[in-house]
């Protein structure tokens, strides 16, 4: 469960985030959508506290990211946009040493790898280091990483750019199975029909602003267009006139 | 406390497997300084031996002037040549490099000779150019020889003893032992420890911040349940470790390469023995941890690997500064040079090669100060990564 507050950004001048606030409930998928520069991956990362917000507040299954970060930290698997990984460790040693650093026993470490090396299907590149791996083989990578400690919630940023269609189709199912065991899913995209076609809950970005917040059919109805990329465009349209 | 362990033992690893970092922690440090310090040796060698036996050269005018001088020069070990034609031409000879040094004797030596009033010759070298110069000392020394030869015969002849002539005898007498003889040279060895020590811990500490953030694995990392302080102390620890075995391996090489190099031809046996490369690594160890703390600190402002690459260039050169400025003032070890990193290392090191008594007080406020200034970086480092412009 992660609800927003009226959380504020600026990075110097730049106003990134002015005001944004949602809720994201357990076992439902949220997806972040807004054009690039909306503020999402502002928004995220207050979220997994690598940012504080200058006003309002966020939390984490009611715990506060700014005053109780590493414990908000506990509850949450992050995967930033374009994560990295070690290009000289393993994929199960890069899985591994998460795992070590998110407290899990060392007795229990193979054990929990190998489940969560099972669940993302990277058998086959699991003992390869990951140098020279696909886009799609580090996405996998990463997430199986993020989500080695059995968080109960997940922000992935802008986890399919880049993907082909196979890996895509994975990743899809792979939130669905999350969303299916409870967990609490925010991801955030620009594309469209990606997010209509999984999420629960749509969270339209524009300038920093929430423009609308609603299921796909809300947000037709809202904006009066059948298409989501036209009730996009429109809800966009009207934060911009502001 | 595990995290710290969990991020120093990951680090250890990863760059242990990362060619680059290995090839410049454990061959190039440890192995630059001695091949240079050999390269420099055998070459100060060549040239000390090859100066004093070997004939050297000496082109002179007007040798009909003077065959007796000629004569006595050339029982100097000097060969004689014709020279240039005349005075102008031996300045230009002397000034493109031609001839090193040009005597020349004028027409009117024989009679000032034979009149008793001081005979003129000339001598013509570039003081600037220093192998010029040795051979013109030579040069000289032979003409001061000769006159006073011929001032003593005189002497002689008007029945005074020529020993009228040393109302003082002065006598050098050489101090510096064998030992102290060698730290002139070894003295620049200090600071190839320094380097070494540097260069083992350089790829890890751009790799552990700004190469980090570069491949997109530190905003990850930063999202995970630790406090950033543990993971920024087990990446400078890790750099430490890196530092301390490529010092390590530097010590031993120098050991190793002295028994390779004819000291003795010069007059020197420094005194680097096994208990030496021991007590010598326990006296630079202190400047580790400030080393790994500086270069991290350094890296951790830089936007790139390749920026980072760059500033950290500047940081291997930084410790020579101290070392050179009293090098060139030739200043004796003081108490409050011990303050300064680099320098008391470096001076201490000195005292050791001279198998000179050291100062323990010196060694104490070294190993607290160097101490002391590295936690305090490290403390400055560990506050720069909390903030949240780390992530650029």
């Amino acid at each position: 469960m992660i609800t927003v507050d009226d959380i504020h950004k600026s990075f110097g001048k730049v106003h990134a985030v002015r005001g944004v606030s949602f809720a994201a409930p357990d076992g439902k998928i949220t997806g972040l959508l807004g054009p690039n520069g909306a503020g999402k991956s502002t928004t995220l990362r207050v979220l997994y506290t690598v940012l504080k917000p200058d006003q309002g507040t966020a939390s984490i299954d009611g715990i506060d990211v700014v005053s109780d970060g590493l414990e908000a930290r506990q509850r949450i698997g992050a995967l930033p946009h374009g994560a990295g990984l070690y290009p000289h460790l393993t994929a199960r040693e890069n899985i591994a040493y998460y795992a070590t650093l998110c407290g899990i026993d060392s007795g229990r470490i193979d054990e929990r790898v190998d489940s969560i090396v099972e669940l993302l299907e990277i058998d086959d590149f699991a003992d390869r280091r990951t140098k020279g791996f696909s886009h799609g083989q580090r996405t996998k990578v990463a997430l199986a990483r993020a989500l080695v400690h059995d968080p109960q919630n997940v922000i992935l940023d802008e986890p399919s750019s880049g993907l082909d269609v196979m890996a895509t189709r994975s990743l899809r199912e792979l939130i669905l199975k999350l969303k299916d065991d409870g967990r609490c899913v925010l991801f955030s995209s620009h594309v469209m029909q990606e997010v209509a076609a999984l999420c629960d809950d749509i969270v339209i970005i524009a300038n920093g602003r929430v423009a609308i917040d609603d299921s796909a059919d809300g947000i037709r109805n809202r904006t009066g267009c059948d298409d989501l990329e036209d009730a996009f465009v429109a809800a966009i349209e009207t934060v911009d006139l502001e | 406390m595990r995290t710290l362990y969990t991020v120093f033992t990951k680090e250890v690893l990863d760059n242990f497997r990362d060619r680059r970092t290995l090839v410049s922690a454990l061959v190039m440090g440890p192995l630059f300084g001695p091949m240079l310090f050999a390269f420099v040796i055998n070459l100060s060698i060549e040239r000390s031996l090859s100066a004093a036996d070997e004939t050297m050269t000496l082109a002179v005018i007007g040798q009909e002037h003077a065959p007796n001088l000629v004569r006595y020069v050339e029982s100097r070990n000097i060969s004689i040549v014709d020279g240039p034609a005349d005075r102008d031409a031996a300045v230009a000879a002397v000034k493109a490099g031609t001839h090193d040094v040009v005597l020349l004797i004028p027409e009117a030596f024989g009679e000032q000779l034979r009149e008793g009033t001081p005979a003129k010759v000339e001598v013509f070298a570039d003081q600037a150019n220093r192998q010029a110069e040795r051979d013109a000392r030579r040069a000289r020394s032979a003409l001061h020889g000769y006159s006073q030869e011929l001032a003593a015969i005189r002497l002689l002849a008007r029945g005074v003893s020529p020993v009228v002539m040393r109302p003082i005898n002065v006598d050098d007498v050489d101090v510096s032992t064998p030992s102290g003889r060698s730290a002139i040279l070894l003295g620049m060895m200090s600071y190839f420890f320094i380097f070494a020590l540097l260069m083992g811990g350089m790829y890890l500490a751009i790799d552990t911040t700004a190469g980090e953030r570069e491949r997109g694995s530190l905003e990850p990392l930063l999202a995970l349940p630790v406090t950033r302080d543990q993971l920024i102390l087990g990446k400078i620890a890790a750099t430490c470790v890196f530092m301390a075995v490529s010092l390590m391996l530097s010590l031993w090489s120098f050991f190793v390469a002295l028994k390779f190099m004819p000291l003795e031809q010069l007059g020197m046996t420094p005194n680097f023995g096994p208990g030496v490369v021991l007590a010598a690594f326990l006296v630079l160890a202190p400047f580790i941890l400030l080393g790994a703390a500086v270069m991290t600190l350094v890296a951790s402002f830089t936007k790139s690997y390749k920026e980072a690459q760059t500033w950290l260039s500047i940081v291997l050169v930084a410790p020579t500064l101290p070392i050179l400025i009293v090098s060139i003032l030739t200043l004796r070890p003081r108490l409050e040079f011990m303050f300064v990193p680099s320098l008391s290392q470096h001076l201490i090191l000195v005292d050791m090669v001279k198998n000179e008594p050291i100062d323990s007080l010196h060694v104490a406020i070294s190993v607290a100060s160097t101490l002391a200034i590295g936690a305090l970086l490290t403390l400055i480092c560990a506050r720069l990564y909390r903030r949240e412009g780390l992530l650029g």
